[in-house]
């Protein structure tokens, strides 16, 4: 195993999963190489480590309101392998944003693996904006894989609403995402997901959200870009088991001789419970790319801009 | 000046074989003139704007904008020097919302959000309203076509070509987009085509061209050619784009 210990790799890579650039206000748990490198609890958010060691908790106090909790990543070695679970106990009546991420810079010939559970227990009425972003970056000349399997499971007090952010750009050889979501009654769930793959990349990405509670509600948003001879793969799946709304849409553009795998599910076990799902996966369309040239973008150029714009 | 000179484009057809769209078309579009192109649907007006701007690649003839021949440039190479074009039916992009796209065609990222809605404004749009929508299947037909509209202005071209900007609008945004062209015409200093079969648009024209069947059948001032193609399909008066639409007001 390779280890680097360099603070400048250390700070990008920060920046690039938390946008940290100088030490974070608010709690925080920065993790390098395995390790809690800083940590700092609030008042109100308290977070302290797991009793067999295997990651941290994260507890909120009930009416915690404008306050953000920051736990990055950063594995700068290669092959090194971790499996880590953290827990969130958010109490009610909070208004909080939690930012995670995981960043590795591979230096080596040996794949480099995060495995990272995440639990969420939001408490009635509570708001949280959870924010995670994933990124790999490989020195030239080397060989190794990054390889990251996330696992999210979110439990929705009643009333409670949780809007969840991915981003996935470039640089992760190897993803198996999953997520799950119980919603009580009430309660909402928004998750929104952005994927781009290229090289041999693959992404496997699987959400299943449960609404369980009269009048919850799910909207799960996907946009993927597979490029090269990438592959993604995404299942979305909304059981509505009382009178619920739900809603998935998976949106792809494929490139290349990418293939992308959409899979988009409804079980509806109440009468009551309205659900939709929308999936389109497609090329870029001559004609968007033959507008932005008129206008002066070269085809590569207009390419860039109809991805970026569809990820942002 | 853009000179086209014996311009031809043929496409092949699985049934029909060889189908000329353009057999033979010479015209000029002098600096600061607002040229509207008409005739009869199918005749190649649409093609012609195509073969101009760079989309459609000619079988024939040359192009010309002011000494250089553009013909064959590319799309690209060609707006750079100057010439914009509104498509007939605009592209809806997912996640590029209206300022992107108001930055992208001004070639200034650091467009600021008032120039912007300037565009928008001077298309009828209340910009507060559009500035951060996305230009997708939200957008009703009307809208697009004057985002699109805008588009080409923040471009602020030597040659604007817009492609039958009143197809697919209702008569209240038709008259929001005559009032636009008369404003771009009252103050741009570059050269205008619009293809159009609009009463009220050759009225505003400095000099009209009547393409029918791929080749010219009469060019020359309004004066001269306005008056032979009132009643005919080369000028429909708007309430004619009512009957159209269903009466849709």
């Amino acid at each position: 195993m390779v280890y680097l210990d360099d603070k400048d790799i250390e700070q990008r890579i920060l920046a690039e999963v938390a946008d940290i650039h100088t030490t974070p206000t608010g709690a925080y748990n920065i993790r390098v190489n395995g390790k809690a490198q800083s940590r700092n609890s609030t008042a109100n958010i308290q977070i302290t480590s797991r009793e067999d060691g295997s990651g941290i908790n994260i507890n909120i106090k009930d009416g915690t309101r404008n306050e953000t909790c920051c736990i990055p990543v950063v594995i700068a070695a290669s092959g090194h392998k971790e499996t880590v679970t953290n827990e969130f106990f958010i109490g009610e009546d909070c208004d909080v944003v939690i930012v995670a991420g995981c960043g590795i810079h591979n230096c080596g010939s040996q794949d480099s693996e995060h495995h990272g559970m995440h639990r969420f227990h939001v408490g009635k009425n509570s708001h949280v904006k959870y924010l995670e972003r994933h990124y790999g970056e490989t020195e030239h000349g080397t060989s190794g894989g990054n390889i990251m399997n996330p696992s999210t499971e979110l439990f929705l007090e009643e009333g409670a609403h949780v809007e969840m952010e991915t981003t996935q750009i470039r640089g992760i050889d190897s993803t198996r995402r999953s997520t799950s979501a119980e919603v009580k009654a009430g309660a909402s769930i928004v998750i929104k997901e952005r994927l781009l793959t290229n090289g041999t990349q693959f992404a496997e990405s699987d959400l299943t959200a449960r609404l369980i509670g009269e009048d919850s509600s799910a909207n799960i948003i996907s946009r993927s870009v597979a490029t090269d001879n990438s592959r993604i793969k995404f299942v979305s799946n909304i059981v509505g088991a009382a009178p619920c709304s739900g809603h998935t849409e998976c949106d792809a553009i494929i490139a290349g001789d990418a293939k992308v795998l959409a899979v988009p599910a409804l079980d509806a076990d109440h009468p009551d419970a309205a659900l939709i799902h929308e999936a389109a996966i497609g090329k870029i369309a001559g004609e968007q790319l033959m507008k932005l040239e008129t206008l002066g973008l070269t085809a590569e150029e207009a390419e860039a801009a109809i991805i970026d714009g569809f990820l942002k | 000046m853009l000179t086209v000179k014996n311009l031809r484009y043929d496409v092949a057809d699985e049934e029909l074989g060889q189908v000329d769209i353009i057999r033979d078309i010479t015209m000029e579009v002098p600096d600061g003139q607002f040229v509207v192109i008409t005739g009869p649907n199918g005749g190649g007006k649409s093609s012609l704007a195509k073969c101009i701007a760079g989309v459609y690649h000619p079988t024939g003839g040359r192009i010309l904008f002011g000494e250089q021949d553009i013909t064959d440039l590319s799309i690209t190479e060609r707006a750079r020097l100057g010439i914009s074009f509104a498509f007939q039916q605009p592209v809806r992009f997912k996640g590029i919302e209206v300022f992107d796209l108001l930055k992208l065609a001004s070639g200034d990222k650091t467009l600021s959000v008032g120039a912007a809605c300037q565009y928008l404004s001077e298309v009828g749009l209340c910009a507060k309203d559009y500035i951060n929508r996305e230009v997708d299947a939200s957008l009703s037909g009307g809208e697009l076509k004057r985002i699109e509209i805008a588009t080409v202005l923040a471009r602020k071209s030597r040659l604007s070509i817009f492609d039958e900007p009143e197809a697919g609008i209702d008569l209240w945004s038709f008259s929001n987009l005559i009032r636009a062209f008369e404003k771009i015409k009252s103050e741009t200093n570059g050269s205008i085509v619009i293809i159009s079969h609009q009463e009220r648009i050759l009225e505003i024209a400095d000099r009209i061209v009547v393409i029918e069947r791929g080749l010219v059948k009469a060019q020359g001032t309004k004066e001269e050619i306005l008056p032979g193609l009132l009643g005919t399909d080369s000028a429909y008066p708007s309430c004619h784009m009512a009957d159209q639409e269903g009466g849709a007001f």
